[in-house]
């Protein structure tokens, strides 16, 4: 039998017993858009298979369990030390085990890369306005996948019960705690009892390695049908519309794309893993309340939490012989709360802003959505300034300044830079998009200076591609709403406080700088 | 590798008008079929069912842990209490410690090699020796100190980390999770961070045979703040 017989009747038993190819031979030719940015989550996707891979190699050695062992392995400076069980076969899993350090660091410079990759898909999905109708629901996943990420990265690195983590276990358990009502409760059937106890590891251990991955299968996999079956939105551009979708078909393009990018996002985690030292647990030694390790760090996904708890100022309540922690409860959950709520609400905001119901499959510039496009600048730097001070000991012994310094400037920076930033960003937007007025009016600049016979110097302008002044005049510039505060018959219409913010929200986001209207680029070709 | 874009058309979600009436009419029937509308018996019953499940997880994870009680208000120092060193298990003197020396000390129990994690939690005791007239101190908090020797809590009221970072020139104790900061020679007063409690203050004396004991248990629960906990 030649191959290709021998292929034959393995896709003749297949489609018999499934009807496959009627499926397959539409499915092969599926085309995707094509822009590097559309790679972000693959990356994400990747990372979560590297994850699963290197995870499931380090349950084989790593004992889920608080309970005390004397320590007798091969790293002399830890010998005869008491410590948990959890901490000391993470240490064998680094030391002994053959490859065993490695894998552990391809699994934490993998989770590291999975929350970078997945904050930088959603602001690729956010700055170009790809949440849009139909694809809401999509980004509220992908908010969960995020939200459950942090979870999933902090339970990971809480793990091995060295001193660094367990600092940080304590830490959760105190939000828990400041809880009112209910949260020394909540404490106590979380750890089983008083903190650390010798419940907490095992149980973070079941959810670590089964409940979230479970959860993360689910959702990534009816994150990718619906990617799938929605089809990619695409940029905009000469022949691409709201009604196709222009790209290259999935075989043999993207299969040959995506298999050798999986092998690319591996091969770079690897290298990372095998010269780049991460988590070295064996210098921390392990857990107990009583000690703790300077300049004490979460991962980067937890910083800017830890960098607000650290601004937080000084307030509690106490009254009526209860206590409740603002510093706490401000900083850990109620920002936090905001931000993500009002992240996966996003897409019904702004739909509600602009009216606008109708399906998008072709993406914003971010200088043509000037408000959206600051919005994100602004969030940005909350983290960003936010994720500062979570490194405010770090910086401040690094650069010879200030621990107090830093605190103060970025407990004024979280409240001054952000609205900075989205006006700043505003404006940018609106620069850009006079700009590409210009280039359509005026033509690129071509650098060839021209000495007119009266001795005036002149700059010769070229003309755009007729592709390009398409880009840059394609693009919707929808008018604000009209929200009369009467109706037709001059009676107040209900609602009138919620119209009003609407509309001036309605106002602020329409503000563009007019594009090039058809008649004026009939006018040029004239000229 | 084909370098030349393909153009695929895309398609409305919307089903078309008949289809969701059809679908709707499905609905319509197999729910009448079923007789459910008539049968408010089994609705409610189902629902009742289905409500009381979600209540299950009250009892089913209730022996998650146990209650807290009072536990979290009470740690091991009682009056008379030894400290002793950590690591070690050794009592102290006063005279051990000399000017600006700091030392972790723990309550003398009488199994020091099974001593629970829990219960350092709570226990930890960092131990500071002053010049007594570097201390700015209430004259009932002066009393609580031993020859310039002064005790606080270990754990940090912010969060329950160590604060383990002393400053031997300003006499400041530096929480390294939050940078929560406590002068020593004011009774742990915050300086600067986000806690909003001093650290609590270990009463202090020393037995007839010169070793350092507690006088007092400590008066107010030590570590993080809690609902229950009477900051007042």
């Amino acid at each position: 039998m030649t191959a290709e017989a021998r292929l034959g009747s393995v896709a003749n038993y297949v489609d018999e017993r499934t009807g496959a190819a009627a499926w397959m031979k539409k499915n092969l030719q599926k085309v995707f858009p094509d822009h590097w940015s559309f790679l972000l989550g693959e990356v994400a996707l990747y990372s979560f298979i590297i994850l699963l891979l290197s995870g499931t190699f380090l349950t084989f050695w790593f004992d889920p369990s608080q309970r005390e062992v004397i320590y007798d392995g091969s790293y002399e400076p830890l010998e005869g030390l008491k410590m948990s069980a959890a901490y000391a076969s993470t240490l064998h899993i680094s030391f002994e085990v053959r490859g065993g350090l490695l894998m552990r660091q391809i699994h934490h410079w993998a989770a590291l890369i999975f929350m970078s990759a997945i904050v930088a898909h959603m602001m690729r999905v956010f700055f170009t306005g790809a949440f849009r109708k139909p694809r809401e629901g999509n980004w509220i996943i992908g908010i969960g996948l995020l939200t459950l990420g942090i979870v999933e990265g902090f339970l990971g690195y809480s793990l091995p019960d060295d001193l660094l983590s367990g600092t940080g276990i304590r830490i959760a358990e105190a939000i828990i705690q400041a809880l009112p009502v209910v949260g020394s409760y909540l404490a106590y059937f979380a750890f089983g009892g008083a903190f650390p106890g010798e419940a907490f590891i095992p149980r973070i251990y079941t959810v670590h390695v089964l409940l979230l991955p479970g959860a993360f299968l689910a959702l990534i996999t009816v994150h990718l049908m619906l990617v799938w079956y929605q089809k990619h939105t695409q940029f905009p551009g000469p022949g691409r519309t709201e009604k196709n979708v222009v790209g290259y078909p999935l075989m043999p393009v993207y299969m040959a794309k995506a298999g050798g990018f999986f092998f690319i996002v591996f091969g770079v985690t690897a290298f990372l893993a095998a010269v780049a030292s991460i988590n070295p647990i064996w210098l921390f030694g392990p857990y107990t309340p009583g000690q703790i390790t300077a300049g004490s760090q979460p991962d980067w996904y937890m910083g800017w939490l830890d960098g607000l708890v650290r601004m937080a100022p000084p307030i509690e309540t106490h009254a009526f012989g209860h206590t409740i922690s603002w510093n706490i409860l401000i900083p850990g959950l109620i920002i936090p709360g905001i931000l993500f709520t009002g992240m996966a609400l996003y897409p019904f905001i702004e739909s509600w802003i602009t009216g606008d119901k109708r399906e998008h499959h072709l993406l914003d510039r971010p200088r043509n959505a000037p408000n959206r496009t600051a919005l994100g600048a602004m969030s940005l730097t909350f983290v960003m300034v936010t994720l500062l001070n979570g490194g405010n000991d770090i910086i401040a012994t690094h650069f010879d300044l200030s621990i107090n310094q830093i605190m103060w400037g970025t407990r004024f920076g979280v409240l001054i830079l952000p609205p900075l930033a989205f006006v700043i960003t505003k404006r940018l937007c609106l620069s850009l998009q006079r700009a590409d007025r210009e280039l359509v009016l005026h033509g690129r600049e071509t650098g060839t200076l021209l000495r007119l016979p009266h001795g005036e110097f002149v700059e010769v302008h070229e003309p755009i591609s007729p592709e390009k002044a398409y880009l840059l005049t394609s693009h919707e510039q929808a008018p604000p709403l009209e929200l009369p505060a009467v109706d037709g018959r001059g009676v107040k219409r209900a609602g009138a406080l919620r119209n009003k913010l609407r509309s001036r929200m309605s106002v602020a986001n329409a503000e563009a700088i007019p594009k090039v209207s058809a008649t004026e680029l009939k006018e040029i070709e004239h000229h | 590798m084909p370098d030349t874009e393909v153009v695929a058309q895309r398609h409305e979600f919307r089903s078309p008008d008949s289809d969701r009436k059809d679908f709707v009419v499905a609905v319509k029937e197999g729910a009448a079929a079923a007789g459910l509308g008539r049968r408010s018996l089994i609705k409610r019953s189902l629902g009742a069912a289905l409500g009381l499940s979600a209540l299950s997880p009250l009892i089913l994870l209730r022996d998650l842990g146990p209650l807290p009680g009072k536990e979290l208000e009470k740690t091991t120092w009682k009056t008379g209490t030894h400290l002793v060193t950590d690591p070690g298990n050794r009592r102290i003197k006063a005279s051990d410690l000399e000017v600006g020396a700091v030392a972790q000390v723990l309550p003398e129990v009488e199994d020091p090699e099974h001593r629970q994690l829990s219960d350092i939690a709570k226990d930890a005791v960092l131990l500071i020796r002053l010049r007594p007239q570097e201390f700015n101190l209430e004259a009932d908090r002066l009393a609580m100190t031993h020859d310039g020797i002064i005790a606080f809590s270990k754990i940090c009221s912010h969060m329950g980390c160590a604060v383990a970072l002393y400053e031997q020139q300003t006499k400041h104790l530096l929480c390294p999770c939050h940078q929560s900061t406590f002068d020593v020679t004011r009774a742990a007063k915050v300086i600067f961070g986000p806690s909003a409690r001093p650290l609590p203050q270990l009463d202090i004396t020393i037995d007839n045979e010169g070793y350092l004991v507690a006088r007092n248990p400590f008066s107010e629960p030590v570590g993080p703040s809690f609902w229950e906990r009477n900051s007042q």
